[in-house]
């Protein structure tokens, strides 16, 4: 543990300690305060979670970063923390995209602007408690508390139609994490008492237990994903979110799910995985293809994207669920390049829904007259969303592809349609946004990005590009735990 | 039982909250309303002494009375959380029973008696010492739910509160006097000694089937005050006759009390095997169908005291779920549940005190629009209240039912869980919508609120040990847990 500091508990109370210092501190009077209180907490977030990166071990086998210390002794419940690389990049992720969120935030929120810092910065601190948690309960505490500020969120700065998104995406997720709650208690009974991860990788259960233990977390994971067919709520929730609320949505809370999958399911019942892998797939092909078609009919562009991190977050369901190493790393290194994309391309649609108010398709065209810089930025994130080489977004979609091919061709047949449909709805939403003739007076009058923009655009392009040019960095922490996670999961443990 | 020695050290906190109520009942005689608050701050004293003298009492089981009178852990626990409870509805309810003209001595001694009766009931070791302290408390708070003499409706909920109570008191008695029967015969002579009764259920000397009978009595008579469904007709009525303050009283301090009765009658002197399995069934219906009534129910109401009726009901049938679970585990869980609801409903009906104003009652739930943008900390106070009732973390009402559930999964009932689990997703929705009220929707009156200090304060506690209890709750878990463990 570098510098003995406990890291792990700063990346998870540092931002929440940073929220609550905002709200305590500030009112809609001062809001400049809470601007840049919200940002000096949220890079001080970041920067807490360097030093996890930097002495991360590649070659280790387990969990790195441990801190345990008994909190519920009655229930044997520990506050046990400790990360693996699967955990480590969607820890540095999200403390990244927090920065992104407090920028971005910076003028459009007008409201009760103390508020919404916080509530995003305690999301970031709980969603760093749900990557590195090795207890089940305290598994469970952080993955439900993301459910509260989302909720205030949406509900608050939302759009017109916001306490319907607000509700249905808390009811819909509640119902998948209640009937884990189920499997968890379960499995604590089963463990003789004890809720930790690691007793639990240990367990011998019988195939049906396994099966329902299975379909019980699959209910939260599936949900949060979101898998088709229970991925209504996504839409909604997006296209009422404030752009900050859809760049964590899509960026971070969407891998909780595909995390889930990787730290509790496969490890803990890895039979059932096995026997359930097609179902899984199936399921993921469905999102791939025809989500993919969903997306190409839509007329307002944050569906569309909601829509394509649909078919994206297929893509990682699938990888995880092919039980090879391709496909496994695949699946990561898609679940990071898709928070990086996709929160960028909301982070577009953001800029131009501040000038415009509005992102119905048909309003635009012509912009590239207009905001050229813009336009250009635009198109990166886009291309990346496309899958094309050189960027992140082609990484892990090849990877996870390739990774389908060594278990059936018909797998990766399906899965590869969806770089013609992922281009198709892209590359022609970007068309009719940016290319053609200025189509009214809104766009004519457009202003391009200022440099607070260009800052948190360009650092997104930094990454999108430099990762898809050299994803080592990355793909370097994974090979251990993917490793040792498939060889864990090859083991029967009837 | 030859345990006959009175020994009045076990009943210290009862003798001296007694004393108090007849001090108070002289003293409040002289004071015209101007000085009103001495009996104010006397009642409240005598709460904090109560507390006290019961914390004080050492550790282990100490009877008086003939064994009739019990003091152990778990009634100390239980006592303590009364006190504190009734002391907290009458720092909260000070302004408002002004405003209403029921800030009068009647209130403070109805008050304390009932306290009184509940701690009988808590330390009951005899049916009728439990039926005295049921009736003690029953007859207090009928009185004082009439006590704004000339609201129509608080009347009306006086009256079918006082009707539907006698009948459940009656059905009780009933069931009690066949167990006294049944307990008669090979054994000795009948008795109405839990610790007797327990023995005689357990070495199957008294009479199946006459038992069986008045367990269904007695079962019927627990759900009646419980405010179990199907026997839950009053408990909505009542709620949103009385006045705000007096449905804070009746909806905390007294499930305290109930949980005590349930598990006195149950599980200390029925628990026994045969029995145990027979009022399991029972729970099981009233738990379900309370769950189901209650969170279903609940999302039609417009009035927020009714809904926190409806929410109380199925909060029952959650609390019921660690009795089901028939281990100890279970009794300690369903305490812990008790205990955390009464502390999170405190909160909710302080809120509804705190927002009516000028005599006029906020009750619907269109008054709780925009409170975000009139007072945001009070807001955020209720958000994790309704959070916490809606069970989810990091909030204490989560760890209830927790708790709960695994003590009914360890049973091995786990489709009874996925059940109690569904009707929670349920009640998440209406919970939910007091939260979209306060912070989505925009206020109907902007003025603020603007509590007295001590409210300010007290309501702060209340809800930040909400947050607290749902970060740390350790220590609560094993209190009630010890407590159980130490007294049955």
């Amino acid at each position: 543990m570098l510098l003995g500091l406990p890291l792990l508990s700063l990346a998870i109370w540092v931002p929440i300690a940073a929220g609550l210092a905002v709200l305590a501190t500030s009112s809609d009077r001062t809001a400049d305060n809470a601007r840049w209180l919200a940002l000096i907490g949220a890079a001080l977030g970041f920067v807490v979670t360097l030093p996890l990166y930097a002495g991360f071990d590649p070659q280790a086998h387990g969990m790195q970063f441990q801190e345990a210390a008994s909190w519920i002794p009655r229930f044997h419940i520990n506050y046990h923390l400790g990360i693996d690389g699967v955990s480590l990049l969607l820890i540095l992720l999200n403390s990244f995209t927090t920065i992104l969120v407090v920028i971005a935030g910076w003028q459009v929120i007008q409201t009760r602007v103390s508020q919404y810092m916080a509530a995003f910065l305690v999301l970031s601190g709980v969603m760093n408690g749900v990557f590195s948690a090795l207890d089940g309960a305290l598994f469970y505490v952080f993955f439900e508390a993301t459910l509260i500020p989302m909720f205030i969120i949406i509900g608050v700065w939302g759009g017109k139609n916001r306490v319907y998104a607000a509700v249905k995406f808390f009811l819909y997720t509640l119902l998948g994490s209640l009937l884990t709650l189920v499997a968890l208690i379960y499995l604590y009974n089963a463990a003789d008492g004890s809720f930790a991860l690691l007793d639990w990788y240990k367990l011998h259960i019988g195939m049906t237990e396994q099966v329902l233990v299975f379909l019980a977390l699959m209910a939260a994971f599936a949900v949060k994903v979101p898998m088709w067919p229970v991925h209504t709520w996504l839409p909604d929730a997006h296209v009422e979110a404030p752009t900050g609320g859809s760049v964590v949505l899509a960026a971070v809370m969407l891998k909780l799910g595909g995390y889930g999958f990787i730290r509790l399911s496969l490890p803990i019942v890895p039979d059932a995985s096995h026997a359930l892998a097609g179902f899984v797939i199936a399921l993921s092909l469905i999102a791939v293809v025809y989500i993919g078609l969903v997306a190409l009919v839509q007329t307002d562009m944050k569906k569309l994207i909601a829509y394509s991190s649909i078919a994206h977050m297929g893509f990682v369901t699938m990888g995880v669920f092919l039980f090879n190493g391709m496909g496994l790393e695949g699946a990561v290194l898609q679940m990071i390049s898709h928070g990086f994309v996709s929160g960028a391309l909301f982070l577009c649609v953001g800029v131009l829904y501040d000038r415009m108010h509005t992102h119905v398709l048909a309003e635009f065209g012509g912009v590239v007259n207009t905001m050229p810089v813009f336009a250009s930025f635009f198109m990166l994130f886009a291309m990346a969303n496309a899958g094309l080489p050189g960027t992140t977004g082609f990484v892990g979609e090849f990877l996870v592809t390739l990774g389908a091919m060594q278990v059936n061709f018909w797998y990766a047949a399906l899965a590869a349609t969806s770089l013609v449909f992922g281009a198709a709805y892209t590359l022609w939403m970007y068309k009719r946004v940016v290319f053609g003739a200025v189509a009214n007076d809104h766009v004519a009058q457009l202003r391009d990005i200022n440099l607070r923009e260009v800052l948190f655009l360009a650092l997104l392009a930094a990454v999108v590009l430099g990762m898809g040019i050299w994803p080592q960095p990355m793909s370097v922490v994974l090979h251990t735990s993917v490793n040792d996670l498939l060889a864990h999961v090859a083991q029967s443990k009837l | 039982m030859t345990m006959g020695t009175t020994n009045l050290a076990a009943a210290a906190p009862e003798i001296f909250l007694l004393a108090m109520v007849c001090a108070i009942l002289v003293v409040d005689l002289f004071l015209d309303d101007e000085r009103r608050h001495w009996s104010y701050g006397l009642t409240l004293l005598a709460l904090a002494g109560t507390a006290l003298i019961a914390l004080s009492a050492g550790p282990g089981t100490r009877h008086a009375f003939n064994a009739m009178f019990v003091d152990d852990a778990m009634a100390r626990v239980l006592k303590v959380f009364v006190c504190i409870s009734v002391a907290a509805m009458l720092i909260y309810g000070r302004t408002y029973c002004r405003e209403r003209g029921l800030f009068r001595g009647e209130l403070f001694v109805l008050s304390l008696t009932a306290t009184l009766g509940m701690m009988v009931m808590i330390s009951a070791s005899h049916f009728l010492t439990l039926y005295l302290g049921l009736e003690l408390m029953s007859l207090s708070l009928y009185s004082m739910v009439a006590l704004s003499r000339d609201s129509a409706m608080a009347t009306e909920a006086a009256m079918k509160y006082f009707v539907l109570g006698a009948l459940a008191s009656g059905m009780l008695l009933y069931g009690l006097s066949m167990i006294y029967g049944a307990t008669g015969g090979h054994g000795g002579p009948p008795t109405l000694q839990i610790a007797e009764v327990a023995a005689r259920v357990l070495s199957n000397q008294a009479n199946q089937t006459l038992l069986i009978f008045g367990l269904v009595f007695v079962v019927a008579g627990v759900g009646f005050k419980l405010g179990a469904v199907p026997f839950h007709m009053w408990v909505p009525d009542v709620y949103q006759g009385a006045p705000t303050a007096i449905t804070l009283l009746i909806g905390s301090a007294p499930e305290l009390a109930a949980f005590a009765f349930v598990l006195r009658i149950l599980v200390q002197a029925l628990g026994a095997h045969p029995l145990l399995i027979e009022w399991q069934q029972m729970l099981i219906l009233l738990a379900v169908l309370s769950m189901a009534v209650g969170n279903v129910t609940a999302i039609a109401q417009s009035n927020i005291k009714r809904m926190l009726a409806y929410s109380t009901i199925s909060h029952m049938g959650f609390m019921l779920l660690g009795i089901v679970s028939g281990s100890l585990n279970g009794y300690g869980a369903a305490m812990f549940y008790m205990v955390t609801y009464v502390l999170t409903v405190s909160g909710a009906f302080a809120m509804i005190i705190l927002l009516s104003r000028g005599g006029f009652e906020a009750d619907s739930l269109d008054d709780f629009k925009g409170l975000n943008q009139r007072s945001p900390w009070y807001a955020f106070l209720m958000l994790l209240i309704m959070f916490s009732l809606a069970g989810v973390p990091p909030v204490v009402g989560f760890y209830a039912k927790l708790s709960v559930f695994q003590a009914v999964m360890a049973a091995g009932m786990t489709w009874l869980v996925v059940v109690a689990v569904l009707f929670s997703l349920i009640g998440a929705f209406y919970y939910l919508r007091v939260v979209k009220l306060m912070y989505f929707d925009d206020p109907q009156d902007s003025v603020p609120l603007a509590p007295t200090a001590d409210v300010r304060a007290l309501l702060t506690i209340n809800g930040v040990a909400v947050l607290v209890l749902g970060l740390l709750p350790g220590g609560l878990m094993d209190l009630c847990q010890r407590a159980i463990q130490n007294s049955l």
